[in-house]
C-alpha cells in the first residue's frame, strides 16, 4: 500500500456503513494512516468523506469493520482528536477567548492552565485584539479562526476537518491553506482534511484518497512528494500544476466509474 | 432633538385624542356618570383614593410577581426534564396543552377551596396561567439545538450534563424570554381573575381584581376606570420589566436584541 512505512496513528479494517434502510453509504475499506501525515479525502458529493471522518470521531456507529485510533476504539481516543466543522459551530453567548476554552473547560482542564493555553491560541492565530468579542461580531474568515484555535487548545495529535475552509473566498482559503501547514510544523500532529478542491488537497497533503461515489469506496491513492515547508509560490511550480493535472485526471474517473 | 422624543409625542397626542374623543361621547349623548364618569372625575378618583389604590396594585404585583417567577422555575426545570427525551415529550406535553386550554375562571373557585381565600391562592392562579407558555417555549429552546454543537461537546467527552447546562440551557435564554413574555401578560390577568374569586382577607383592602368587584357593586364608575387604568399600567410593566430583561441578558450576543440605539 501506499501508507508511508510509519507508527500507524489510524487503522481501519473492513470498515462499512449502511443507513438504517439497509442501503450502503460506505463500502467495507481498510485504510492505515500513519503518524505524522497529512491525507486528504477528495471526492464528489455522497462518496461518504463526511461520513468516513464522522466514523472516525466515533461521532455515528459502524455498521461493520474494526476502527483503531492509535491502537484505541475511537471514543476512548478523544482526548487525541479535534474536529473541525465546516462551520465554526461557535456557541454566540461566549467571546471569542471562551470560545475557544470550550475544550479545555469540558475535559475540566484547571483554570490557570485554561487561560494560558487561550492566550497561548490567540496569539497564534492573530486574535488577541478581539478576545472579548461575540462571534457575530467576527468576519467568517476570523470565526474560522476562532474554531482552528479552539480546536487545537486541547493539543490535539489528530486534526479531522470536514470542508473547514469551504464557505470562504479563495483567496482567504490560500490563506488559512498556507497557516495550517505553519500551524502543522509547529505542532506536529496528524491531520484527516476533506475538500471538494484539487489545488487544495495537492497543496496541503501528504497523500489523497480519492474516493468514488454510490456507494463510497476508496477510488485511488496518490502520494504527493511536494517537499515541506510549502509556501504560496508552491502553486505556481510546474510540479504543483502536474500532480494537480493527474489528481483532476483521477477524481474525473471517480465520477464516472 | 433625541430620537425616541418624536414618536413618543405622537403616542401622547393620540392620549390626549383619545380623552377628548371619551368627553366628546358623554356630552353629546348625554351619558350617565355612572355609566361612563368624565375623564376628570377619574382622575379625581385616581387622587383622592391613591392610597388605596397603591395598595391594591402592590397586592395584585406581588401575586402576578410571585406565580410569575414561580413559573420561570419550575416551568424551565419541566423543560429541562421534557429535554431528556422524545418519548417523555410525547407522552407529557398534551397536558401541558391542558394547562393553557382549562379556563382559570372554572378552576379558580376550586383552587380556592382548597388553598382557602388569599394571596396565596391567587398567585397559585397566576402561576398556572403562566406555566404553559414557559415550558413549550423553554423545551423548545432546549431541543433545538444544532446537531453539529452537540458533536463537538461530545468530540470533548462532555457529559450529558455539561451538553444540558453548558450548551441547551443557554441556547434555550432567548427562547425563555419569549415565553416570559408572553406568561408575564397571563400572569397579570391570572392574579386579577383570582382576587375577582379571592376576595379579600381584610373588608374594603384587596387587590385590583377585588378592588374592581367592590366598586362596580358600589356603582363607584369613576374609581372603577381609574382602577382598570392601574390594571392596563400593572400589564404594561411588567412587559415592560421583561423586555429590558431580555435585552439586558441578549443585547451583547443575540441577534433579536440589537443595541438599543441601532434602530
Amino acid at each position: 500500500m501506499s501508507s508511508a512505512a510509519g507508527i500507524p496513528m489510524i487503522q481501519l479494517a473492513g470498515v462499512a456503513k449502511r443507513f438504517k434502510q439497509g442501503q450502503p453509504v460506505l463500502d467495507p475499506l481498510d485504510l492505515e494512516i500513519s503518524k505524522g501525515e497529512f491525507v486528504t479525502l477528495l471526492g464528489p458529493s455522497g462518496c461518504g468523506k463526511s461520513t468516513l471522518l464522522k466514523l472516525i470521531a466515533g461521532l455515528t456507529p459502524l455498521s461493520s469493520g474494526t476502527i483503531r485510533v492509535d491502537g484505541m476504539n475511537p471514543k476512548n481516543a478523544r482526548e487525541l482528536l479535534s474536529f473541525i466543522f465546516q462551520d465554526p459551530t461557535l456557541l454566540p453567548w461566549r467571546t471569542v477567548a471562551q470560545n475557544v476554552c470550550l475544550g479545555l473547560e469540558l475535559e475540566r482542564v484547571a483554570e490557570k492552565r485554561r487561560l494560558k493555553k487561550v492566550e497561548e491560541l490567540l496569539e497564534l492565530v492573530g486574535l488577541t485584539h478581539v478576545s472579548k468579542a461575540y462571534p457575530r461580531e467576527l468576519s467568517g474568515g476570523m470565526k474560522m479562526r476562532v474554531s482552528i484555535a479552539r480546536a487545537l487548545a486541547t493539543n490535539p495529535r489528530l486534526l479531522l476537518m470536514d470542508e473547514p475552509f469551504a464557505a470562504l473566498d479563495e483567496m482567504a482559503r490560500d490563506r488559512f491553506n498556507e497557516e495550517l501547514l505553519r500551524l502543522r510544523e509547529e505542532q506536529k500532529w496528524t491531520a484527516i482534511f476533506v475538500t471538494h478542491s484539487v489545488a487544495e488537497a495537492v497543496f496541503l497533503s501528504t497523500r489523497i484518497i480519492i474516493l468514488a461515489p454510490n456507494p463510497g469506496r476508496i477510488h485511488a491513492m496518490l502520494p504527493v512528494d511536494l517537499p515541506f515547508p510549502r509556501t504560496a509560490t508552491l502553486r505556481t511550480a510546474p510540479e504543483f500544476d502536474l500532480l494537480a493535472a493527474s489528481v483532476s485526471r483521477a477524481l474525473r474517473g471517480a465520477i464516472t466509474t | 432633538m433625541k430620537r425616541w422624543l418624536i414618536p413618543a409625542a405622537n403616542a401622547f397626542a393620540v392620549f390626549l385624542a383619545l380623552l377628548a374623543l371619551w368627553q366628546a361621547v358623554i356630552w353629546i349623548f348625554h351619558v350617565a356618570p355612572y355609566m361612563l364618569p368624565p375623564p376628570l372625575a377619574v382622575g379625581k378618583a385616581l387622587l383622592a383614593r391613591r392610597s388605596l389604590l397603591l395598595n391594591a396594585l402592590t397586592i395584585t404585583a406581588e401575586e402576578a410577581a410571585g406565580g410569575l417567577l414561580a413559573s420561570v422555575v419550575a416551568g424551565t426545570a419541566i423543560a429541562l426534564f421534557f429535554a431528556q427525551s422524545r418519548w417523555l415529550r410525547r407522552m407529557l406535553f398534551p397536558y401541558t396543552l391542558l394547562l393553557q386550554t382549562v379556563p382559570i375562571i372554572a378552576i379558580a373557585p376550586l383552587i380556592l377551596m382548597w388553598v382557602g381565600a388569599g394571596m396565596s391562592a391567587v398567585t397559585l392562579i397566576a402561576f398556572i396561567i403562566s406555566l404553559a407558555p414557559i415550558i413549550a417555549n423553554v423545551t423548545q429552546g432546549l431541543i433545538s439545538v444544532d446537531e453539529n454543537f452537540v458533536q463537538l461537546f461530545l468530540m470533548h467527552n462532555a457529559s450529558p450534563a455539561q451538553v444540558l447546562f453548558r450548551l441547551r440551557l443557554p441556547h434555550a435564554v432567548p427562547s425563555l424570554f419569549v415565553g416570559i413574555r408572553i406568561a408575564s401578560g397571563l400572569a397579570v390577568i391570572g392574579a386579577i381573575t383570582g382576587e375577582l374569586y379571592a376576595g379579600s382577607s381584610r373588608v374594603g383592602e384587596g387587590g385590583l381584581g377585588y378592588s374592581i368587584l367592590y366598586a362596580s357593586t358600589q356603582l363607584q364608575t369613576d374609581y372603577l376606570f381609574a382602577l382598570v387604568a392601574a390594571a392596563t399600567v400593572l400589564g404594561f410593566a411588567f412587559v415592560f420589566i421583561v423586555m429590558f430583561l431580555e435585552w439586558y441578558s441578549l443585547h451583547r450576543w443575540h441577534e433579536s436584541a440589537r443595541p438599543l440605539e441601532a434602530d
